[in-house]
């Protein structure tokens, strides 16, 4: 009998994951087709223009936070992927054991830098270096939050990159050394190459983070709902716009509904980029071959 | 034959620099506030509540906050994740329902905390009522590392070898009992570095709270699980960017950024040192 | 000669494959049972399927009967606990667990609800005089089981076994990850249990059988090929595939 309700209260525990994914989605869903009754949905993915608290005219257009996402994303990951992926193979392949032994924790001791403290940093100090070498207006702008998300989206794609390249056998390896192959055109040409899948999933997982990032942005671009196509201009990204706003929307009104529209958005964006790296990596066991 | 061990050399010491420029990164970051926060620290400014609009005094209120807050969400998560771990590894046998419950604790792992913060702003704050409250960001806070100690303990259990499942069961215990006696010990440093982490993510996170559970300024501290309370992370975003002198509380808010770091990262060290430790002592 | 366990019938699959197929047999008490065969014949899934531990694959299916004292094990009301305190199991590879000698050996009582300690050294102490082990730990009860030999660490294994007091003993290959002298120990060991307990050893060891044993089943492909007193199964096999077995024809 104790056993029984042992395994029920288990069992329910572990059915509680998805009682929660389900009531994100729907929460999310329900209050955002709510706004939908008001604003069209083809306004509300291809509007210019996101005003959503002007007396005269509101409205509602996400591109400027798309494109304001996109540009830091793109930066980002334009960095942190070859930094990432040299990083891992330099992990996983090169470095020595002391070396190994200094570069894995403090990996881990960047991913573990709350991202206010990184938003802080790009606000004070990486901001004021940008504006030295470009001679920026807006101190605030796309590169400064671009350059801080990609450290953060580093110790992420490090990481996973890390274990795929580890993983693959060391057969393959030997393989390769033994037809008098260096050890670099064994990295190069071998190993990477089998550890591609597990690599491809760690950058999907990097790009997840990245569009998510909400403090460390919202406090480096400036904030300014704008598309401009100079990096070195402000930008809002889909994450600031949530944090910004929320706190001070009307319950109901339709810029609350708006909101969890663009969180659904968000949602869905992070959902489909998981869910690719979950295929992968479960199709190649994680392991690349 | 030597140029080939040339362009070797090369790409080793490009790899090389990358990695050391990452190091110095980090240590740059640090440095800077260090520098600029070990100023203000002090006995006083860790345990004095702000004062004059926050633009002197300490940020006990905050660090009490963060507590709350952090040690609200690890009461929930702990335990509920660790039983999901088990139920997980021990009793579920693959199928489709284990395979929907794993997609779905990846997912949860992906979604954006800000996501999170818009969820429990809509279910805690305002469907179930509990207002901007400790409470309300705790759940929240709760929900987003569940996925964290979820995978950590399932790695933990994992990790315990068969044979000692095997060896209990065979000698006439009941599952549990063998869960209890040969496999939670076992895997309970595995766990702990888990729980470890997830509290030090909880602590830093910043967007759940500013919608669910803190205000910008609160001249006392809270009394009850309803009340809305201040937080380092929050009051490093407030400080930062929405004070209405930003420049004369710049040192306040370096301060607060290093004490936060510090509570952090000493946790992430924690949690590495456990994991060595344990690894290197383990003898099965 | 009273029967211990019986098999009716009884086949084990794994998904479409069939590990065991039809077996019917009987074993007897108080004596020692050798079941002997090529690698993937089926052996110790037999055995296994003694004491129920096939039960945590997950895709196993088992029809047919074990009947121990003549109640089927694998019956409605049959409780599996109780089952696996009457028959015990030892394993191919020692499996210790990483705790004291003594917390090794009082581990079954405990579990079964003994705490006094006066009543657990004696069970303790006991049961390692059984396994030829006492005078090897008595005075380092308190450390670590992983610090003794492999062959120390099977006996360890086969007193705990005995320490939850079973009346069948399963052992799975138990020598094949000890050297010849550990193997000799456990061999006189096996021998000397047989006066208070039914003995079923599985081995690939083919010397081994015929030392240690009074009885011998061939099995090949999971099906029972022959089964009698071990003297007559080696000298005088009535089956081909047995002979051929034994002479070193195959496998």
């Amino acid at each position: 009998m104790k056993e029984f309700l042992i395994e029920k209260f288990l069992f329910a525990s572990s059915i509680f994951s998805i009682i929660v994914v389900t009531l994100i989605f729907l929460l999310l869903f329900s209050q955002g087709i709510l706004g939908f009754r008001e604003i069209s949905i083809i306004d509300f993915l291809f509007g210019q223009t996101w005003q959503p608290t002007s007396l005269v005219k509101a409205e509602f257009g996400t591109v400027p936070l798309v494109y304001g996402t996109a540009v830091v994303t793109s930066i980002a990951m334009a960095i942190s992927v070859p930094v990432g992926i040299a990083i891992a193979v330099y992990i996983a392949e090169i470095a020595n054991p002391i070396e190994k032994e200094i570069l894995k924790p403090i990996v881990e001791l960047l991913a573990g830098v709350p991202s206010v403290v990184y938003g802080f940093f790009a606000l004070v100090t990486l901001a004021t270096w940008i504006q030295q070498l470009t001679g920026t207006n807006s101190r605030l702008n796309a590169l400064n939050g671009g350059l801080i998300l990609a450290i953060m989206v580093i110790p992420t794609i490090v990481s996973l990159a890390e274990d795929a390249i580890s993983s693959v056998p060391r057969e393959y390896r030997e393989g390769s050394m033994a037809l008098g192959a260096s050890k670099w055109e064994t990295i190069k040409n071998v190993t990477v190459p089998s550890a591609a899948p597990g690599i491809l999933a760690a950058v999907l997982l990097g790009f997840g983070r990245a569009v998510g990032e909400t403090m460390a942005v919202l406090m480096a671009t400036g904030n300014a709902a704008v598309v401009n196509f100079n990096i070195l201009d402000s930008v809002r990204t889909m994450t600031a716009t949530i944090v910004i706003e929320t706190p001070e929307v009307a319950f109901g009104s339709l810029h609350y509904h708006a909101l969890f529209g663009v969180a659904l958005l968000l949602f869905l964006i992070t959902f489909v980029f998981n869910y690719m790296a979950g295929v992968i990596m479960r199709r190649y066991g994680r392991t690349g071959r | 034959m030597n140029k080939k061990l040339l362009k070797q050399t090369i790409f080793f010491q490009i790899f090389r620099m990358t990695s050391a420029l990452v190091i110095l990164f980090l240590f740059v970051m640090i440095w800077t506030f260090i520098s600029n926060g070990i100023g203000v620290i002090s006995w006083t400014f860790l345990t004095d509540m702000p004062k004059r609009g926050m633009t002197e005094g300490g940020i006990f209120p905050a660090i009490v906050g963060t507590v709350y807050l952090t040690l609200g969400a690890i009461v929930f998560a702990l335990p509920i994740g660790v039983a999901s771990a088990i139920y997980l590894v021990e009793y579920a046998h693959e199928g489709r329902l284990v395979r929907i419950i794993n997609s779905a604790i990846i997912n949860l792992a992906g979604v954006p905390s800000i996501v999170y913060g818009l969820f429990g702003f809509g279910i805690f704050v305002v469907f179930l009522n509990f207002g901007t409250s400790i409470l309300s960001g705790s759940l929240t806070l709760f929900i987003m590392i569940l996925p964290t100690i979820v995978s950590a303990s399932r790695e933990a259990l994992l990790g315990v070898p068969k044979s000692f499942r095997e060896g209990s069961l065979a000698l006439g215990a009941t599952k549990w009992q063998t869960i209890r006696h040969m496999v939670l010990p076992y895997a309970l440093p595995g766990i702990l570095t888990g729980a470890i982490l997830a509290v030090a993510r909880a602590a830093g996170e910043t967007a759940p709270i500013i919608l669910t559970a803190v205000f910008f300024f609160r001249p006392s501290l809270p009394r009850s699980i309803m009340d809305g309370t201040m937080a380092l992370a929050s009051h490093i975003y407030y400080m930062a960017t929405q004070h209405h002198a930003i420049n004369l509380v710049r040192p306040l808010t370096y301060g607060s950024v290093l004490v936060l770091l510090s509570i952090v990262l000493s946790l992430n060290i924690l949690a590495i040192v456990i994991r060595t430790r344990y690894r290197r002592r383990k003898n099965w | 000669m009273p029967v211990k366990i019986e098999t009716k019938d009884l086949t084990v699959s794994f998904g479409d494959v069939d590990a065991i197929k039809n077996v019917s047999m009987e074993i007897f008490t108080n004596r020692v049972t050798a079941i002997i065969g090529p690698s993937g014949c089926g052996k110790s899934t037999l055995i296994k399927s003694f004491n129920r531990m096939n039960d945590l694959v997950s895709n196993v299916k088992i029809t047919g009967q074990v009947l121990l004292d003549g109640e089927n094990i694998y019956g409605t009301n049959y409780d599996v606990v109780t089952l696996r305190k009457k028959v015990g199991m030892i394993f191919q590879k020692p499996n210790p667990f990483p705790k004291s000698i003594y917390d090794n050996v009082a581990y079954g009582p405990r579990i079964h609800g003994i705490h006094k300690k006066e009543i657990l050294d004696k069970i303790v102490e006991e049961n390692l005089k059984k396994a030829a082990l006492w005078h090897e730990v008595s005075d380092r009860l308190n450390s670590s089981a992983m610090d003794l030999s492999g062959g120390q660490q099977q006996r360890l294994c086969i007193a705990r076994a005995l320490a939850v007091e079973p009346e069948v003993i399963l052992m799975d290959e138990p020598c094949s990850a000890l050297d010849p002298i550990a193997t000799a120990k456990i061999e006189g060991l096996i021998r000397t249990l047989s006066r208070d307990y039914t003995i079923v050893v599985v081995t690939h060891n083919m010397q081994q059988a015929a030392r240690v044993s009074d009885y011998t089943a061939f099995l090949y492909l999971g099906k029972l090929i022959e089964y009698g007193l071990t003297k007559d199964v080696f000298e005088n096999p009535q089956n081909d595939l047995t002979e051929k077995y034994l002479t070193g024809k195959f496998g």
